[in-house]
């Protein structure tokens, strides 16, 4: 998180928000964390689509990992059960482990294909879950090819 | 106008939307009525420090020093259970920040296209088709996002929790997602505890009558009557509780499904979540992964507040105080949003009308103007719904 502000002041020097795009969940396998991998027309001119699936598909393993219920999750739930999940206060659950590897593949994403690209994608642990968010961002030396300047395209759509 | 610009950091939890009460610095998170959680935990220490003055010094003597020693282990896993129900987060969705609100409400606008005007809009609803069967995702008006499946609103908590279970005012708490096994297993060793004191209670009496005579033991031991009385009503309520929720797993169904018949099997719907054989039902929602919280209590966030330096005047602002409250859930007039974490990113204005003074932002136009198309195309009997819903009176099973 903290890293994340400090891509986010680099580009804040350069760039102003313009835009932001919100990709939903997938709930097509039930209520397991997927997102869908539809690429949004918005990004068409800022990345590649292959590099954009990549990394969906890449989070959505991630996530189906954590929830993946196989013999460890079966075991650390019912060893977690006999302590009176007491042993949660100091042991870090595995879902926790995928979380903070997720976080670091996001980071690194960030930094390798995405901030070069002016674009940012925040985890989605920080939105509920609900969406992957990715900001798009302008030059602020740019003209006119900014969509709807630093305002979301709400008030514009009215 | 003189106002000093102040920077403090916050914990999040004390600027979450929602009726819940934090302890413990973010800790530990309720709801807001306690009075009956009290009432359960006198119950249980009650009963239980009765059994343990009277009955267990007897008991260990006559027959066995293990009677006590596994009810106190029993005990502590029902505090343990109770605490941990009542204390955690059941999986409550953050609601959507502005930008994500007003993504969500083009896409709605795109669907639904064009009402005429004095039409009432179409229901905001999302299909997805879960497992080969259709399910409707409804739109919280509250939360300002489709809800996932299995989510609900509780009108309690002010909070859409993922897999809504129920509001039970006896642990004062929600139950969802996050806490539905903690929940399960607090009945479950609820009811062994009551079976266990009763049975041994019985014994006690029956052991101690022989020697002295059923009147004279229960003068020595006053505590067995209540005990007595306390287990047999708990006995009948807890019990079949645990059984309906046994049921409940087998089927990997909710409360609020089974309220409001979700899967009831006519026309031809059925559960999609369920694995269809009880032991994977049962060892999902048992043993399944523990889910994190997504609701981030005590991270810290910042939080600008203007002193004003000249008495008289209140701080200015650019942007109207009621900029927060005339959203589009008019049944929820004090609702605030949550400050954002990156100032710099957010778009809309926070102003606290709950707790602090508005704060000016210069830096922040409301760029985001949710008040003046929203309240039109909100229809009044929509917003009910979200309540409707969540309270647990069976009327669509009835219909």
């Amino acid at each position: 998180m903290a890293t994340e502000f400090h891509n986010l002041q680099e580009l804040r020097h350069s760039a102003s928000l313009a835009n932001k795009v919100f990709l939903q969940r997938d709930y097509s396998d039930g209520t397991t964390c997927r997102f869908q991998t539809k690429f949004p027309s918005e990004l068409e001119s800022r990345i590649e689509r292959p590099l954009f699936e990549d990394t969906v598909k890449r989070l959505n393993t991630y996530y189906a990992e954590a929830e993946k219920m196989g013999g460890q999750s079966y075991l650390e739930g019912c060893l977690a059960c006999a302590t009176a999940y007491l042993i949660f206060l100091c042991m870090e659950t595995r879902y926790e482990k995928v979380l903070k590897k997720i976080g670091r593949y996001i980071q690194e994403q960030n930094e390798k294909i995405y901030a070069p690209r002016g674009l940012l994608i925040t985890d989605p642990i920080e939105r509920g879950m609900r969406v992957i968010e990715i900001s798009i961002y302008e030059d602020r030396g740019s003209s006119g090819s900014c969509s709807g300047s630093s305002s979301t395209s709400g008030s514009s759509a009215r | 106008m003189s106002a000093v610009m102040m920077t403090r950091k916050v914990r999040k939890w004390e600027k979450l939307p929602g009726k819940n009460t934090f302890c413990c610095d973010g800790r530990v998170m309720m709801a807001r009525q306690k009075g009956v959680f009290y009432l359960t935990l006198f119950l249980i220490v009650g009963t239980c420090s009765l059994f343990f003055a009277f009955e267990c010094p007897y008991l260990a003597i006559h027959l066995s020093p293990a009677i006590p020693v596994f009810a106190i282990l029993l005990f502590f896993f029902v505090m343990a259970m109770l605490l941990r129900t009542s204390f955690s987060d059941p999986g409550v969705l953050p609601r959507a920040l502005p930008e994500e609100a007003t993504f969500i409400e083009m896409e709605i606008e795109a669907t639904n296209g064009n009402v005429p005007a004095g039409q009432r809009p179409p229901p905001r609803i999302r299909n997805v088709q879960i497992n080969g069967q259709i399910v409707k995702l409804k739109y919280c008006y509250t939360c300002k996002i489709f809800r996932p499946p299995r989510a609900s609103h509780c009108s309690i908590c002010d909070n859409c929790v993922d897999r809504f279970d129920h509001h039970c005012p006896w642990v004062g708490n929600c139950v969802g997602k996050r806490n539905y096994r903690y929940f399960y297993l607090f009945t479950l060793s609820l009811s062994l505890l009551t079976i266990y004191i009763f049975t041994f209670n019985i014994v006690h009496v029956v052991m101690r009558s022989v020697n002295s005579g059923f009147v004279k033991t229960l003068q020595d031991t006053p505590g067995t009557v209540l005990e007595v009385l306390v287990c047999f009503f708990t006995l009948w309520s807890v019990v079949g509780l645990t059984g309906f929720h046994t049921y409940l797993i087998s089927l990997n169904q909710t409360t609020n499904e089974d309220i409001k018949g979700s899967w009831s099997g006519k026309n031809r719907v059925q559960n999609p979540y369920s694995h269809k054989n009880i032991i994977n039902n049962c060892c999902e929602v048992l043993c399944g992964p523990a889910y994190p919280s997504v609701l981030d209590r005590r991270g810290l966030m910042r939080d600008d507040l203007s002193v004003p330096t000249s008495a008289a005047e209140p701080a200015t602002n650019s942007n109207p105080v009621p900029q927060t409250t005339k959203t589009t859930a008019p049944l929820i007039p004090n609702e605030h949003t949550p400050d954002d974490a990156k100032p710099s990113m957010a778009d809309a204005a926070i102003a606290h009308a709950e707790k602090r003074s508005p704060s000016p932002r210069e830096d922040k136009l409301p760029t985001l103007p949710k008040s003046s198309p929203t309240p039109t195309k909100v229809p009044p009997l929509a917003s009910p719904e979200t309540d409707a819903e969540a309270s647990i009176i069976a009327k669509d099973k009835a219909l």
